[in-house]
């Protein structure tokens, strides 16, 4: 269950969707093309305009169709653009780490940072240095996993069936808990 | 997810890649990249082209339009924050909505940042294919017109700002300038003489500063500050602090019978105005030429404001005009305006912080601005080179870029220092016949006609030395030295440490950005660049705009400048400024969002979220409701939204959903 026992496919590198916010990240993502800095290619970049925007199911949904890693980017604590959208993506992340935690998910997967629009160095930072974190977790592998679960309840349904076919009489919900 | 939109139409989507130049063509492969994107679902061309924000390559979309009946557009070219207002209206020109148009950024988040080639074309193909999928659900929006409020702001009365407010006002706008100190002229109305044509700074600021004070449309507000800012482009409401001057400023005629009849007989506290050489008394005007000439008491050394126990001669000799308010208070003004322009300019660099130099520590060290005021007519000395110890300097040494171009203090080139440092050596060579000797790194002299003027010090024969100053101290090692400042310092043209005995040393203290600069930056919501000054939405392009619409940058505050770069770029922020008044409407992007009633659980999680309090709950229906006119468009209430039953134009859940897959789909 555990990323670490995957095996490591050849060729694999680690695959980041970042959702930045217009105003800082973004712009510190543009600062760090125009200052020619280099990072890492494995993030993918999703413009919203607030941090704030960033719903949950996002970052869910991105580890669901196979990234490695989330990367949230916001502005500085009292710097956001629409008051506290920054705040309010802090405390959805602190939730979400708790549930990602849950599911298995190491806490290196997923990452909030903020970074201003002068801050283009920080993007490469927190780039290179999530991607080496992630290299060295290995692959989450999440749509893999959930096909193999998926492959699991179809077994068991199965043998529910099987089950129901055979004992007549049988009351069902005595089958589904069963 | 879909609200009512495509109206089961057929989607056609057009897909451009820019080589933009070798910008992009250089690390990503962009024939591979449109080939790529050709076999996606409902892509019905596919074209990589050199520059696509040329002309042709804008007439190129609007053709493929109207011949290849498209109706979704994808560029895949630089950021978005800088031409998708360009490839939007490209779109609109072609004849269908500016809406259905998605950029792609490969430029400064993709081929300038990597350095696979391989690799950045696979990210290039990932971010097009996530923008492929999401334009298929993209809706026609219309941008929102509002009213813009036609008065300006301007915040900061040194030369920028009241040449900005100058250029509004005389355009007909209304105008508040609103500066912090007694009077506006900023840094500007302390120097002497202004480089390379040595005008008198006061005969060329101080009349400009009167006709502000005289100009009908502008409203000055001196000794006041800026404490809130509400509100946005083309309707800001602003709160101004009108700081107690315990003088009533419209009873006051600037006749200053009460400086001389305060109790204190003689000056005796320190005057800021005059770098605290000189003196004045507690009730004082800051400069002869003051505007508005209007006194100001110091509450810190008015006998009366602190202890309540004085004669008030001041009010005396005041008499009928009674402008004296000893019980004057803070007061609070709300205006509302429509752009603001901020020129709050710099602070010079503190020369303590360097020891080595003996600033503070030596009585005959000086910085750049106290020489300002010592070789000015108006001055604590009268313009005579007269030193702390009383003496005339027979030796000068000016050692440039103090705090600039300097790894432990400030990184950056403070662009002024060289060319006031030779205006200085040669205003003191002129006024005392001293040797001067100026210890440069680097002489930058890149201005028109200051290379010239560069020349002219030379045939002077003040003396130029070739490295940065190691110490200055009063430690002698020969009889020359006994007495004197030694300047100990590495001339690398020659290539052996010198020793230059002088009886006074001139700091050029660099330019930094001003002590409260953060603060400022969040009151009007703008950003800084690394080094604390503002920062501009462009560097090239919009350097008087910032990511604030409706928020200008004139003068230091966006970064060192001369005087002839801060009234040319004040002109430009008054200039656009002018634009957005003069059009009366700004458009509004429509990212805003709104609550699909049927779908809305009435469970209030939105309410308390917005800052905007955009978000009212609608009782009898129990529903929540979306203000439209109060909505920014961040999206905080669709991100929480429990039932997925707010909507955000632009940022739609299927949209970002649709990205996600695409750029995880390789």
């Amino acid at each position: 269950m555990n990323a670490s026992e995957n095996k490591v496919p050849a060729g694999w590198s680690p695959r980041i969707v970042a959702f930045f916010c217009n105003w800082c990240t973004y712009t510190a993502a543009d600062l760090a093309g125009v200052s020619r800095l280099k990072y890492a290619p494995n993030v993918r970049v999703i413009r919203l305009m607030c941090s704030g925007r960033v719903d949950p199911q996002f970052i869910l949904e991105a580890f669901a169709r196979g990234a490695d890693g989330v990367l949230v980017g916001g502005c500085h604590p009292n710097d956001c653009h629409y008051v506290e959208g920054n705040y309010k993506m802090l405390r959805r992340a602190r939730l979400l780490r708790r549930m990602l935690a849950g599911m298995g998910i190491e806490e290196a997967r997923f990452r909030l940072e903020w970074i201003s629009a002068a801050e283009g160095e920080k993007v490469k930072v927190v780039v290179n240095e999530m991607v080496e974190q992630i290299r060295a977790l290995g692959p989450l592998g999440l749509p893999g996993r959930w096909a193999e679960w998926d492959r699991e309840v179809a077994g068991l349904a199965e043998r529910v069936a099987a089950v129901e076919a055979a004992g007549v009489g049988e009351k069902e919900s005595e089958v589904a808990h069963g | 997810m879909n609200h009512g939109k495509n109206n089961g139409e057929e989607i056609r989507i057009g897909f451009y890649v820019c080589h933009c130049g070798h910008n992009i063509a250089s690390m990503v492969d962009c024939a591979e990249v449109a080939k790529y994107v050709e076999q996606l679902p409902h892509v019905v061309l596919s074209r990589d082209y050199k520059y696509m924000c040329s002309d042709p390559g804008q007439e190129l979309i609007a053709q493929d339009i109207k011949e290849h009946n498209l109706n979704r557009i994808v560029v895949a070219s630089c950021s978005p924050l800088l031409h998708e207002h360009t490839f939007r209206t490209a779109v609109e020109r072609g004849g269908i909505n500016p809406f259905y148009f998605h950029m792609v950024n490969i430029r400064e988040h993709n081929s300038w940042v990597h350095t696979d080639r391989a690799a950045a074309t696979l990210k290039a193909k990932a971010l097009a294919r996530a923008a492929i999928k999401r334009v298929a659900h993209h809706r026609a929006l219309e941008t929102k017109r509002v009213p813009i409020h036609p008065d300006v702001l301007v915040v900061g009365g040194g030369i920028a700002g009241i040449h900005a407010a100058m250029t509004l006002a005389n355009a007909g706008k209304k105008v508040y300038l609103v500066e912090r100190e007694p009077t506006i002229g900023g840094h500007m109305a302390k120097f002497d003489k202004t480089f390379p044509t040595l005008d008198c700074a006061a005969c060329i600021l101080t009349p400009k500063m009167s006709q502000v004070g005289a100009h009908p449309n502008i409203k000055l507000m001196t000794y006041s500050e800026v404490t809130k800012v509400d509100g946005y482009v083309g309707n800001y409401t602003v709160t101004i602090k009108h700081k107690p001057r315990y003088v009533i400023e419209d009873l006051c005629i600037g006749c200053q019978d009460c400086i001389p009849a305060c109790v204190y007989k003689e000056p005796k506290f320190p005057d800021e105005f005059n770098e605290n050489l000189g003196k004045r008394k507690p009730i004082y005007i800051p400069f002869p030429q003051a505007t508005p000439q209007v006194v100001i008491i110091d509450p810190d050394t008015c006998l009366n404001l602190k202890t309540g126990k004085c004669k008030k001669t001041c009010v005396e000799a005041c008499g009928d005009k009674k402008a004296i308010d000893f019980k004057q208070q803070e007061t609070f003004e709300d205006i509302k305006v429509g752009t603001i322009i901020v020129a709050t300019g710099f602070k010079t660099f503190d020369a303590t912080k360097m020891p080595q130099y003996g600033y503070g520590i030596h009585k005959n060290v000086y910085t750049a601005l106290e020489v300002e005021r010592l070789v000015n007519a108006s001055g604590p000395t009268g313009g005579e080179i007269i030193l702390r110890d009383g003496t005339h300097p027979k030796s000068i040494g000016i050692i440039h870029c103090v705090g600039s171009r300097d790894e432990r203090h400030n990184r950056w080139c403070s662009r002024v220092c060289c060319m006031y440092s030779l205006k200085l050596a040669h205003l003191l060579k002129e006024h005392t016949g001293a040797e001067v000797y100026n210890f440069y790194i680097d002489m930058r002299t890149a201005g028109k006609n200051y290379d010239e003027f560069y020349g002219k010090l030379l045939d002077e024969g003040v003396h130029f030395i070739r490295g940065r100053v190691g110490e200055v101290t009063d430690w002698a090692f020969t009889p020359e030295e006994e007495g004197h400042l030694v300047i100990r310092v590495e001339d690398t043209l020659a290539g052996y440490v010198r020793r230059i005995p002088v009886d006074m040393v001139v700091l050029a203290t660099g330019l930094e950005p001003q002590e409260d600069a953060q603060e400022v930056r969040r009151l009007f919501n703008m950003s800084c660049g690394g080094e604390g000054f503002f920062l501009e939405r462009h560097p090239k392009l919009a350097p008087v705009n910032t990511f604030t619409d409706g928020i200008f940058l004139a003068g230091c505050c966006q970064g060192p400048k001369d005087i002839p770069d801060s009234v040319a770029q004040a002109g430009a922020a008054a200039a656009e400024a002018l634009v957005l008044v003069d059009k009366g409407y700004v458009e509004q992007e429509p990212n805003t969002a709104f609550v699909i009633e049927n779908e809305c659980s009435g469970c209030k999680s939105c309410v308390p979220l917005c800052p905007y309090t955009a978000i009212a709950f609608d009782g009898s229906k129990q529903k929540a409701y979306i203000n439209e006119a109060l909505c920014k468009g961040c999206g905080t209430c669709v991100g929480a939204c429990p039932s997925g039953s707010i909507v955000q134009n632009l940022f739609e859940d299927a949209e970002v959903f649709s990205e996600i897959e695409g750029v995880l789909a390789e």
